[in-house]
């Protein structure tokens, strides 16, 4: 959950200041926030866990691209900004119900994370869905690009779905009501659902991560990495 | 020399002069994130809510309740951070949402937008904006007087 909001968080991040108008900065920058206020609270609660002297900031600026267990959607790169918002649509919809999941954790502080972060990513979701039908169902163009960016996104949605022995949750069971979820959004933007279900998977194993990551990564950690010693 | 304790009562009122440093008009009470205030031997413990996880803001309020404290001659404070119940607009005292309409923020309402301008206090309002320019504010415009205004947002 905790690499899931700090790679999303950082890409998003990469609008602030070159988004299309103010308002969307504002907005990205917002949602940025949320998240890596969020991975915080979860790369905190792991390193407490973990009880080997790291803390949060360790385990998001010392580990490499293989160490990493976020999915694959959120380490694609930003292209247009349609296509940021589909992959915040996807991620936000399957967000919103593995925290509504978790929320009802018998470890208090998964607990209590997934109850704050669900306030903030409800409203992630409300406004994904909002952008993703205003310029799904806009103009020819802006249609043409949520089209091309849900074609080129979806082959990374099934991997959200997969369960493994790590897994505190049957993500799997989740699928029907995020089919349910963004089926009605995406029919209301005018939006085909890509046939093909081949899905591509490694990015929460961290067996196969994309190219992309490494290069995020590098970005995101440089400076931590070339002053160790810098304080906020 | 021994020092008397203040009481918790007195605490939370000088809680209540320490201003929000986002929106100086409201105190951290008035927001609501003062969840308890407890005398733990000599060492006063104020437990802490934040408002959305991510805001900057809580970095400097952590700071301001322990100098507020510290300049009220409490030396040994301890903040601790809670999550559960998560913090909503409804922690908000209603002097708070009074002082934000005061201000120009239009405060937060459970129908999910602004009932009136906080200016001309015209019910022709309309949204520009989720987000605005903090994370518990969105943007919104007066029809009548065309002033645009922030929103302190529902959560």
């Amino acid at each position: 959950m905790g690499d899931n909001s700090l790679v999303l968080g950082h890409r998003v991040s990469e609008w602030c200041g070159v988004a299309p108008v103010l308002e969307e900065d504002i907005a990205l920058a917002n949602t940025a926030l949320d998240l890596i206020g969020q991975t915080q609270l979860w790369l905190g609660l792991a390193a407490e866990c973990e009880d080997k002297g790291r803390d949060a900031d360790a385990l998001a600026f010392h580990r490499d691209v293989w160490d990493f267990r976020n999915l694959l959607l959120v380490e694609q790169p930003n292209r247009d900004f349609g296509h940021t918002m589909m992959r915040q649509f996807l991620f936000d919809a399957w967000h919103s119900l593995v925290l509504a999941a978790l929320k009802s954790s018998e470890n208090s502080d998964i607990a209590a994370i997934a109850e704050k972060s669900l306030k903030e990513v409800t409203y992630h979701l409300e406004r994904s869905s909002d952008t993703v039908i205003a310029l799904g169902d806009g103009t020819e163009e802006s249609h043409k690009r949520m089209q091309a960016g849900l074609d080129r996104l979806w082959p990374y949605v099934g991997e959200m779905f997969l369960t493994d022995e790590h897994d505190l949750i049957d993500v799997t069971a989740l699928r029907p009501a995020f089919d349910e979820l963004t089926n009605d959004v995406l029919d209301t933007a005018t939006l085909s659902i890509p046939t093909d279900n081949f899905t591509h998977k490694g990015g929460k194993t961290g067996a196969r991560h994309t190219e992309h990551l490494g290069h995020m990564i590098a970005t995101m950690q440089f400076l931590p990495r070339a002053y160790p010693d810098a304080k906020w | 020399m021994v020092m008397t304790k203040p009481s918790i009562d007195q605490v939370w009122e000088w809680l209540d002069a320490v201003p929000d440093p986002e929106i100086p008009v409201i105190s951290l009470v008035d927001l609501g994130i003062i969840r308890g205030v407890t005398w733990l031997n000599d060492v006063l413990e104020v437990i802490v809510t934040p408002t959305y996880s991510g805001c900057p803001a809580t970095r400097i309020i952590n700071l301001d309740i322990e100098t507020a404290l510290n300049d009220h001659g409490i030396k040994k404070v301890t903040l601790k951070r809670q999550l559960s119940p998560a913090w909503t607009t409804d922690w908000l005292s209603d002097k708070g949402k009074a002082k934000l309409e005061n201000y120009g923020i239009a405060p937060p309402q459970t129908a999910g937008g602004p009932t009136q301008c906080p200016r001309c206090k015209s019910a022709q309002v309309e949204k520009i904006s989720q987000f605005g320019s903090t994370p518990c504010k969105a943007q919104w415009r007066c029809t009548d007087c065309l002033e645009p205004f922030d929103y302190f947002k529902c959560i």
